[in-house]
């Protein structure tokens, strides 16, 4: 591998460059609206939702600013950002968790192995002459899931044990291995099809835009469902999972956010998707990201804590911000990656 | 070098640690006080000693076990960092007691980092205080008494285990308490105790 290719720096063509200032500007300007509710007591809107409303603008807006400068720099630097974002997403599900002593050093490799070997097998993506994405996809799901019930037996403490090796392995399934697919959305070598003839050619634009994409498609998706639950939604999903979730706001946000994937895509292409490709993947997205929602409330609730912000006194929550991208984050890298994936 | 190796380790404890710190209902300063904590882990001193701003840390000793920090060159380099005023669990003699000590090392100047559960346990509940807290109070009466609760630290480094796990928790300093006049040394040391309970709530 040279190091040219390591640290190549294209991940913005102009088009993503315009569509990121958009996002930032819509961005600044949803928080200063925020802002400007915040001290109008008597519009009719409810305090506590324009208070979790500037909360997620303000959380939304900094991801956005710190991808933007992510993004310029080598893509490595990219890769980290997310690992460090895992790492601390981690350390939020486990501690929320109830472990054992037992599972300490279990732990330890957890923290200390998997997850950085993780982001480091992203950043060797293409490179070299070993296959890194066959041990790439098959490390945490295959070889860590059967490390962590074998290290925690030889430790001889077999209380509730399928349940502790469970929720070890789940963690480090949500919380490293699904969101590590969204930085590796970057080493992607994809195609495109010519509209004209049907025949698969190499993308010309960067894979900066995918993964800007995905993360635009998310927020989008919370966005849109969260007012729509708040101000128009009746039919609660499910009340003893979460109780502000409406059928009306999935279904709703689903089609607005296909329909945003549509727009993006005829305005500023900046994936090798087709127009209904782009709204076809940005369904996918909401759906899957309104499934990442619903399962970590379900946990929540199991384990009787309101955010992982209110966890420990005083920590912010990254958890409750990215349970949506790490559920839509492996399945739009496949399906990317089965239909336009190409030989290198 | 010295101010180097400081850095870096408060800056390991904070990071494994994941440590928050909240100042309930009071400020830090540099008068002279005592932090009275719940005992969970041997990194409890370390992480609370840390968790100070700049300027205090170099007013503050920590109380800790002296089998424990002079165990082996990597424990005894790493106290010699956080200056602890170490004490003898072993040898506790009559006419120099650890009290006596810890009110004679800390003068006028510094303030002191204590445990009154005395050891850790296992359980994760709290046990009854022991008495050095309450003689601390009586014979230095000017001595703002602290109460801390310590959240979460026991499973970042459970006892016997040498490698810690980098989970998240917190550390609630309260107000400060003083040793009521007449009040008993039972009555005192059951308040000191609650005062910490009640940070877990607040």
């Amino acid at each position: 591998m040279s190091y040219a290719t390591f640290f190549q720096s294209n991940l913005l063509d102009s088009t993503t460059i315009v569509l990121l200032v958009a996002v930032l500007v819509t961005l600044v300007v949803f928080t200063a609206l925020g802002q400007y509710l915040k001290r109008q007591p008597e519009v009719a809107i409810d305090q506590a939702i324009i208070r979790t409303f500037n909360n997620r603008v303000i959380a939304w807006l900094t991801i956005f600013v710190v991808l933007t400068i992510t993004m310029t720099l080598p893509r490595v630097v990219t890769v980290v950002f997310f690992g460090i974002i895992s790492f601390w997403a981690l350390r939020e599900f486990i501690t929320m968790t109830p472990t054992r002593r037992g599972d300490h050093r279990t732990l330890f490799w957890v923290f200390f192995l998997f997850t950085p070997f993780q982001y480091y097998m992203v950043a060797r993506l293409n490179s070299g002459w070993f296959d890194w994405y066959a041990l790439y996809t098959i490390l945490i799901p295959v070889y860590a899931s059967l490390f962590i019930p074998g290290r925690i037996a030889f430790t001889g403490d077999p209380k509730r044990f399928l349940e502790r090796t469970a929720k070890i392995q789940f963690g480090l399934l949500i919380c490293v291995y699904a969101l590590s697919h969204a930085p590796a959305l970057l080493y992607l070598n994809l195609g495109q099809y010519n509209p004209a003839t049907g025949v698969k050619e190499v993308w010309q634009g960067k894979t900066g835009g995918l993964l800007l994409f995905l993360i635009i498609m998310v927020q989008f998706n919370d966005m849109v469902q969260f007012i729509w639950d708040r101000l128009i939604g009746k039919q609660v999903i499910a009340p003893s999972v979460n109780n502000t979730r409406t059928w009306e706001g999935l279904i709703g946000a689903a089609c607005l956010t296909g329909l945003f994937g549509m727009l993006v895509q005829l305005l500023l292409p900046v994936t090798p998707f087709t127009w209904y490709g782009s709204g076809v993947m940005a369904l996918l997205i909401s759906v899957m990201g309104s499934s990442g929602k619903m399962t970590m409330s379900a946990i929540k609730r199991d384990r009787g804590i309101e955010d992982y912000g209110t966890l420990v006194h005083g920590h912010s929550g990254v958890l409750d911000r990215i349970d949506s991208v790490c559920f839509a984050a492996p399945i739009f890298f496949h399906v990317t990656r089965f239909f336009l994936s190409m030989p290198q | 070098m010295k101010q180097v190796s400081i850095a870096v380790l408060t800056m390991l404890a904070k990071f494994f640690s994941g440590a928050t710190v909240r100042w309930v209902n009071c400020q830090p300063e540099e008068c002279q006080r005592v932090y009275f904590a719940n005992h969970t882990s041997h990194l409890d001193a370390l992480v609370l000693w840390s968790s100070l701003p700049k300027n205090l840390r170099a007013l503050t000793r920590p109380v800790a076990a002296k089998d424990y920090w002079t165990g082996g060159p990597v424990r005894r380099y790493v106290s010699s960092l956080f200056n602890p005023l170490l004490i003898d669990r072993k040898q506790v003699k009559v006419h120099d007691s650890p009290v006596d000590m810890m009110i004679r090392e800390i003068g006028t100047v510094y303030s002191l980092i204590v445990f009154p559960e005395g050891g850790r346990n296992p359980s994760g509940e709290m046990q009854e205080f022991k008495s050095g807290l309450y003689y601390l109070g009586k014979k230095r009466p000017d001595l703002e008494l602290m109460p801390v609760y310590i959240d979460n630290l026991n499973r970042v480094m459970p006892k016997g285990e040498f490698w810690p796990v980098p989970l998240l928790s917190s550390i609630s300093i309260g107000a400060p308490i003083w040793l009521e006049p007449g009040e008993s040394k039972h009555d005192f040391l059951a308040r000191a105790r609650q005062a910490v309970l009640d940070l877990k709530e607040q």
